[in-house]
């Protein structure tokens, strides 16, 4: 979805009503409720979210950053049309418990960093990792690599993780925002 | 509520992926030394010996081989590319122009500014800001964007603009002053006397 992106793609940037805020986090939390104890960490309370609107009715999120670190906006999540809100990789780094996860065989990767769908194999090779429950289709899952300690990209899960080790071919995975895409090298 | 701490997660500064990763991106041994200068413990982790042979795990000798030589033909690609756009870079040029509006009135125009990778709109703003006069950020007949500065301060800005570009190591990086309307008109002038 990133794959190209640039500051030419914004459309609109406005501020976003506290309520709508609101509205925001307790959506966030409905989709991942592992979240919930450190939702106020992602959106602060007294933050002012920003949202941007961009091509494509892609809309990003992005609040002020805690850390000092030059930059001082970060963008913490967006969403594409009226799909699931999904959580930045920067997100997902702070609070890795939140979010299901996946894991590739090493073989993988490369493929992963440039932005492939990831295939059922790479997912149910010796060296990847699927979790024991049930995954449904269409949910969103944070993709990490065998080896490696953080994740390398977020996906939309195109079977439910059952089909995806019974089936164990196609497409498993579609890559929506992975490490070095236009949106993780944006910056405000 | 309890509060969950959020994971700090160190991320390599030359291609702003988590150290892991750098291996796969297309500026490892920059990233590697950039990381052995600034958190030696994390590199003796990642790339010790012991540790590289763990790696191999789940994937047979050929087929790991087989990867790295891929990835390294991948980095030597795009660090070539990397170099050619650097020389590239180094060789355009930043042309400061200045141009008559009336007898005593003039506007600057700055072109090929693409060069510092920087929101034209906001260093526009900051000439604004700094000179107390209108900026805008306009398309050139190249479809290049240009900066318009009203009033005559392209020594003002030259200063500027070498600043940035120390700031982003593109020194070498030439800045024109042409000063428009004038020497056209001494040309016309020239040839109507002949």
């Amino acid at each position: 979805m990133f794959k190209k992106f640039s500051k030419e793609e914004i459309h609109s940037r406005s501020n976003i009503k506290s309520s709508v805020q609101r509205g925001l986090k307790a959506n966030f939390v409905s989709l991942y409720p592992n979240i919930e104890q450190a939702i106020d960490l992602v959106i602060p309370k007294k933050s002012q979210v920003i949202l941007i609107k961009c091509e494509d009715k892609i809309q990003l999120y992005s609040v002020d950053k805690s850390d000092e670190d030059g930059e001082n906006r970060e963008i913490v999540m967006f969403q594409h049309f009226n799909d699931d809100l999904v959580p930045t990789l920067t997100t997902i780094h702070k609070f890795p418990e939140a979010f299901p996860r996946v894991q590739v065989d090493r073989g993988a990767i490369k493929f992963v960093l440039g932005g492939a769908n990831i295939m059922c194999p790479g997912l149910t090779s010796p060296g990847a990792k699927l979790p024991d429950e049930n995954i449904e289709e269409g949910k969103i899952v944070t993709v990490y690599a065998e080896g490696k300690e953080h994740a390398l990209a977020v996906g939309k899960l195109l079977m439910s993780t059952d089909d995806i080790k019974s089936k164990n071919k196609g497409h498993g995975v579609e890559l929506i925002h992975y490490l070095g895409d236009g949106l993780w090298n944006y910056h405000d | 509520m309890a509060e969950v701490a959020p994971k700090s997660v160190l991320y390599c500064k030359i291609c702003s992926w988590p150290p892991e990763y750098c291996e796969f991106g297309s500026s490892f041994k920059r990233c590697q030394a950039w990381l052995q200068e600034n958190n030696e413990d994390l590199y003796n982790q990642l790339y010790s010996n012991a540790n590289l042979s763990n790696q191999l795990s789940s994937l047979s000798i050929e087929k790991e081989a087989k990867l790295s030589a891929d990835l390294e033909k991948k980095q030597a690609k795009e660090e070539a590319k990397a170099e050619k756009e650097l020389a590239k870079k180094l060789m355009s040029k930043i042309t400061i122009k200045r141009i008559e509006r009336n007898k005593r009135k003039h506007i600057i125009s700055i072109s090929g500014m693409e060069v510092l990778e920087m929101d034209l709109k906001k260093i526009c703003k900051t000439f604004a800001n700094k000179f107390a006069t209108g900026s805008t950020v306009q398309k050139n007949a190249e479809g290049k964007n240009d900066i318009l500065i009203q009033g005559d301060v392209s020594d003002e800005a030259k200063e500027i603009i070498e600043k940035l570009l120390t700031e982003q190591g593109l020194k070498d990086v030439k800045i024109e002053q042409v000063d428009d309307k004038k020497i056209k008109k001494k040309q016309a002038a020239q040839t109507q006397t002949k």
